[in-house]
C-alpha cells in the first residue's frame, strides 16, 4: 500500500530534506559540535512530545507543559537549595530532587487527568487553567525574578547536561530511553490499545471494557512524568528557572505531535514520527541561526509553516484513501 | 402496475464493475428500476447489495459497465458522470444502511439538511420545523422535530432517515435495510409510505434479510450472490424457500437447533432482584440458569437495553442501594464493565456503530479489543491474535475480499459477525446479546444459531434481547416482557407464543403488578 506508506514516510523525508538544506548552508552544521547541540536541544521537546502523543492520541489535549516545566524547575531548585544545609552529599540532594520532580510532575498531570475525567470538563479549558496556574506560581515563588541554583549543586549537576556517553550528550540517551519506553507502550502494550481505542471513540471504548477515565488520567500523568524528565535534563543547562522558563512549549510539543503524523483529534498516534517532529522543529532553529539568508526572527513562522504543510499533507494524502 | 406518471423515471445498469483498489467486487451486474415498483434486492451478506446501491445513487463511482436513465415513457439516455448531487438533483434519494445523519443538529434540521427552506435572508426554521412534524406524523412517529440526533436511539434515527427521505421529492427511493432496527409496527407504516410511494410512480429498491417483508412489498427480486447476478424475477414467482435458495446456492438446513433442555435443579447463575431503572417507577427482577437461553421481548423503548446495561455497570441505577445483582449467589455491584467481563460476563450492544466498533479501525484491532487481558502477559502477542483472529474469521464466516480493510468497509453484516465475535472472544459464561443478528443473511442466521445451540449445551448462559419475535421463539427457553421500563410477566412452554408476548408487550396482560397502568409515568429509554 503506497498510500500509507508516504504517510508513515513523510515525516521521514521531510527530515532528510532540511537536513540537506542545513548541509548546504553552512559547513558548520555538520560537524559533530552542532549536530550533538541539535540532539541535545531536541531531546527536552522531544521527551514532552511523547507524552504529548499519549495524551493526544487518547483524545486529549495539554496546554500546560510549559508552565509545569517551570514550576517544577523551581520546586526542585528551591528544594535542592533547602537541603544544601541538611545533607552533605551533592548526589543525593539531586537524587532526591529528581524523585520530587517525578513525583510533582505525576502530581500535576494526575490533576490534569481527573479534572477532565471527574469533572467532566473539557481538556483544553483544564490545561488552559492549570497553564495559568503554574505560570503564575512559578512567578510568585521567584517574586517575579530568578531563582537560581546553588553553585556548588550546579557544578555537580550539570554533568546531567553536559556529559557525554559514547559520544552523544547525556540527554541524548534520555530521550532515545523515553522514546523506546514511549514507542513500545503505545504500540505493544494494552495500555496503548486502550488509548488509540479511547480516542477513537469513548462509547466504544465504553463497551469494550475498557476503563476510559482511568487510561485518559494515565495519559495526562504520563505526560506530567515526562515533562519532569525533561526538567531535570533542562534544570542543570541553565541553572535557574523563571517566569520566562519553558515559554511555549506546550506548542512546540503539540506542532512536533502533529508534524510527526498523530491526529490531533485522536485515535491515531505515532511516538516515531513525534521524535521525527522534535528534531525537524529544532532543526529549523538551528539552520535559520546558521545563515543570513533568512533571519533568526523568522524561526517561529518557519516553524509555523512547516505545521500548516504538514497537516495539509496528511489530509491530502487521507482524503486519497 | 400504476398507470402512467409523469414522475416516473427509469433507471437502469449495464454490466456494472465495480473495484475497491485491486479488488473487484461487482462483477457485471444488470438491473433496471421502473418507476411504480418495489425492487428487492437480495444476497448474503458482503455480496454486494450496499455497494450496488451506492453506486446508483451517486456516492460511490462504478469502476466499468454503463448507467442509463430516462423518462419510463421516452427513451433513456447514458449517463456519463454521476455523482451525489447529480442523483439527487435526478430525483435519486438513498437512505444509507448506515445512518447518514449530522448527530450534532436536531431531528428537522436533519430532515432539511442540503435541502433547508429559505425565508427572504435567513432559513425558515418555523417552517421546517412544521413541516418535519408533518414528515414524522405521517410515520406516526413521536419523535421531537428539535431533540438533537445524537440522543435518539437507533430506531428513531432510522425514522428521521425516512423522513429525510420525503422531504427531498424521490423519484428514485432506496432504501438499504431500512427496517434491520425497526419493530415490526414501525415496519409496517414504513410499507404503508412505500405504497403510497409506488402508487405515485416512484421507483423503490428495498434491500431486507427478512425474507416476509419482501415477500409482502416486492414486485421485482433481483438476487445477487458474491457480486455477481443471480438473476431478476418477478416476486409472484418465488417462495421464501427460493429466495433463500438463489441468495445462498444451496438448500437451507433448519434454521435454529433443537435445544437441551434446562434441567429444573440447573444452577441460578444470575440473579437481579428489584433493581430500580432510571426515571422509572417499578422495580425489576429476573433470574437466568446455567445452561439457559433467557429471552427478552418488548416493544423498542421498553427498558430492555435499559435493564441489562444498568445490571453491567454501563448505567447507574435510580437508587444505589435498592436492588440486588447477584452472580451463582455472591453479590456484585459492578461499576464498568470491566467488572462484570472479569467475573465472565459479555455484553453485546445494539448499536454497532455508535457503541460497537471502532470504524476506522483494522478488523483484528476490534476483534481483540474486548479479549486483550487473554493475548497479553506485560506485551500483546500479536501471533496469538493473528490466529485467534484467524478462527473467528472461520468460525463467524466473517467475509472480506481483504484482511487490511477498516471496520466501516466491511458489509454491515459482516461488521455484526466482527463484533459477535469480538464479544465471545472473552469467553465469557454468561452472555447478553442485544439484537445479535440485526443485518445478518438467512444463511449466517442459521449457523449463527447453531453456534449460539453449541454454546448452551456446554453449559454457557444466555440472555438474549431482540425485537425479531421469531428469534426469540425459536431459540428461547423462557421469555421475559417487557413493558414501560418494567417486567411484565416471565413466560415458558406453551405461553411461549407470538400473540401472548405481544399481549405482555404492549401491556394488555401483567403478570408482575396487574392492574394495568392509565398513561405510564416511565419513560425508559431502549
Ligand atoms: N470502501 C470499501 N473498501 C473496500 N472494500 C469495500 C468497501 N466497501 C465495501 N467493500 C467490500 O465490498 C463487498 C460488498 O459489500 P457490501 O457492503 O456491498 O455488501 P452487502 O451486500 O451490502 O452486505 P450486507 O448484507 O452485509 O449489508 C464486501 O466484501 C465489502 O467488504
Ligand atoms: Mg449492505
Amino acid at each position: 500500500m503506497p498510500k500509507l506508506d508516504l504517510k508513515t514516510a513523510g515525516p521521514f523525508i521531510a527530515l532528510i530534506v532540511i537536513f540537506i538544506i542545513g548541509v548546504f548552508v553552512n559547513e558548520a552544521f555538520l560537524s559533530s559540535g552542532n549536530l550533538s547541540n541539535i540532539l541535545a536541544r531536541s531531546s527536552f521537546i522531544g521527551i514532552v512530545a511523547i507524552g504529548a502523543t499519549f495524551v493526544i492520541t487518547a483524545g486529549g489535549i495539554d496546554l500546560s507543559v510549559g508552565s509545569m516545566a517551570a514550576f517544577i524547575s523551581g520546586c526542585m531548585i528551591l528544594l535542592m537549595n533547602a537541603l544544601m544545609d541538611s545533607i552533605d552529599s551533592m548526589v543525593v540532594i539531586i537524587f532526591l530532587a529528581i524523585i520530587a520532580s517525578l513525583g510533582i510532575g505525576a502530581v500535576a498531570g494526575l490533576i490534569n487527568g481527573l479534572l477532565t475525567t471527574k469533572a467532566k470538563i473539557e481538556a483544553f479549558i483544564v490545561t488552559l487553567g492549570t497553564m495559568g496556574i503554574y505560570r503564575s506560581l512559578i512567578t510568585y515563588i521567584a517574586d517575579g525574578g530568578t531563582l537560581s541554583l546553588n553553585f556548588t549543586i550546579g557544578d555537580v549537576y550539570s554533568e546531567v547536561y553536559y556529559g557525554v556517553f559514547l559520544g552523544l550528550p547525556y540527554p541524548v540517551w534520555v530521550f532515545l530511553g523515553v522514546a523506546i519506553i514511549g514507542y513500545v507502550l503505545l504500540n505493544m502494550t494494552v495500555f496503548g490499545r486502550h488509548c488509540f481505542a479511547v480516542g477513537s471513540n469513548e462509547s466504544v471504548a465504553r463497551y469494550s471494557a475498557i476503563n476510559v477515565d482511568r487510561v485518559k488520567t494515565m495519559t495526562y500523568m504520563l505526560q506530567g512524568i515526562c515533562v519532569s524528565i525533561a526538567t531535570i535534563i533542562y534544570v542543570p543547562r541553565l541553572g535557574s528557572a523563571s517566569g520566562q522558563t519553558g515559554i511555549l512549549w506546550e506548542l512546540e510539543a503539540i506542532a512536533a505531535v502533529i508534524i510527526g503524523g498523530t491526529v490531533l483529534k485522536g485515535g491515531y498516534g505515532r511516538i516515531g514520527g513525534t521524535v521525527i517532529g522534535a528534531l525537524i522543529l529544532t532543526l529549523i532553529g538551528n539552520i535559520l541561526n546558521l545563515t543570513d539568508a533568512v533571519s533568526n526572527y523568522l524561526n517561529g513562522a518557519v516553524q509555523g509553516i512547516i505545521v500548516i504543510v504538514a497537516v495539509y499533507l496528511q489530509r491530502g494524502a487521507w482524503r486519497r484513501d | 402496475m400504476p398507470e402512467e406518471n409523469k414522475k416516473s423515471l427509469t433507471l437502469s445498469v449495464k454490466k456494472l464493475r465495480k473495484s475497491f483498489g485491486p479488488v473487484e467486487v461487482l462483477h457485471g451486474i444488470d438491473l433496471t428500476l421502473r418507476g411504480g415498483e418495489v425492487h428487492a434486492i437480495l444476497g448474503e451478506n458482503g455480496a454486494g447489495k450496499s455497494t450496488l446501491v451506492k453506486i446508483l445513487s451517486g456516492f460511490e463511482q462504478l469502476s466499468d459497465g454503463e448507467l442509463h436513465i430516462g423518462e419510463s415513457s421516452g427513451n433513456s439516455q447514458r449517463i456519463d458522470v454521476w455523482n451525489n448531487s447529480i442523483a439527487e438533483q435526478a430525483g435519486v434519494v438513498l437512505i444509507h444502511q448506515e445512518f447518514n445523519l449530522a448527530e450534532q443538529l436536531n431531528v428537522a434540521e436533519n430532515i432539511f439538511l442540503g435541502n433547508e427552506i429559505k425565508g427572504r435572508v435567513f432559513l425558515d426554521k418555523k417552517a421546517m420545523r412544521a413541516k418535519a412534524q408533518e414528515y414524522l406524523d405521517i410515520l406516526r412517529s413521536d419523535i421531537d422535530p428539535d431533540s438533537p440526533v445524537e440522543r435518539l436511539p437507533v430506531s428513531a434515527k432510522q425514522m428521521v432517515e425516512i423522513a429525510k427521505a420525503q422531504a427531498k421529492n424521490a423519484r428514485v427511493l432506496v432504501l438499504d435495510e431500512p427496517t434491520a432496527v425497526l419493530t415490526q409496527q414501525e415496519s409496517q407504516v414504513l410499507f404503508e409510505l412505500i405504497d403510497r410511494f409506488r402508487q405515485e410512480g416512484v421507483a423503490i429498491v428495498f434491500i431486507s434479510h427478512k425474507l416476509d417483508e419482501i415477500e409482502q412489498i416486492a414486485d421485482v427480486i433481483t438476487v445477487l450472490r458474491d457480486g455477481e447476478l443471480v438473476g431478476s424475477y418477478p416476486a409472484a414467482e418465488l417462495s421464501k424457500d427460493d429466495m433463500a435458495r438463489l441468495m445462498v446456492g444451496r438448500e437451507l438446513s433448519s434454521l435454529f437447533p433443537e435445544m437441551p433442555k434446562v434441567p429444573a435443579a440447573a444452577e441460578i447463575v444470575l440473579r437481579v432482584s428489584d433493581l430500580l431503572l432510571q426515571g422509572n417507577s417499578a422495580p425489576s427482577s429476573f433470574e437466568l440458569r446455567s445452561g439457559e437461553i433467557l429471552g427478552f421481548s418488548g416493544l423498542i423503548g421498553s427498558g430492555r437495553t435499559a435493564l441489562m446495561e444498568t445490571v453491567l455497570g454501563l448505567r447507574r441505577p435510580a437508587k444505589e442501594n435498592l436492588g440486588r445483582v447477584e452472580l451463582r449467589g455472591e453479590r456484585v455491584d459492578f461499576k464498568q464493565l470491566s467488572a462484570a467481563r472479569n467475573k465472565g460476563v459479555a455484553y453485546l450492544t445494539k448499536d454497532r456503530k455508535g457503541s460497537g466498533l471502532l470504524l476506522e479501525k483494522g478488523l483484528t484491532f476490534n476483534f481483540s479489543l474486548f479479549s486483550l487481558h487473554k493475548i497479553s502477559k506485560l506485551l500483546i502477542d500479536t501471533k496469538l491474535e493473528e490466529i485467534a483472529f484467524e478462527k473467528a474469521v472461520e468460525t463467524f464466516d466473517i467475509r472480506m475480499k481483504d484482511k487490511s480493510i477498516v471496520a466501516g468497509n466491511l458489509s454491515g453484516g459482516n461488521q455484526q459477525k466482527l463484533l459477535l465475535a469480538k464479544i465471545l472472544e472473552a469467553e465469557p459464561s454468561i452472555i447478553i446479546i442485544d439484537e445479535p443478528t440485526r443485518g445478518i443473511d438467512i444463511g449466517t442466521k442459521s449457523q449463527i444459531y447453531h453456534f449460539i445451540g453449541q454454546l448452551v449445551a456446554s453449559g454457557h448462559s444466555l440472555i438474549l434481547i431482540s425485537s425479531d419475535i421469531t428469534e426469540v421463539i425459536g431459540l428461547s427457553h423462557r421469555v421475559a416482557v417487557m413493558y414501560h421500563g418494567e417486567i411484565s410477566g416471565v413466560l415458558e412452554g406453551e405461553e411461549i407464543e407470538e400473540v401472548e408476548i405481544m399481549r405482555y408487550a404492549t401491556g394488555l396482560k401483567n403478570k408482575v403488578s396487574p392492574q394495568i397502568k392509565q398513561n405510564g409515568t416511565s419513560n425508559a429509554k431502549a
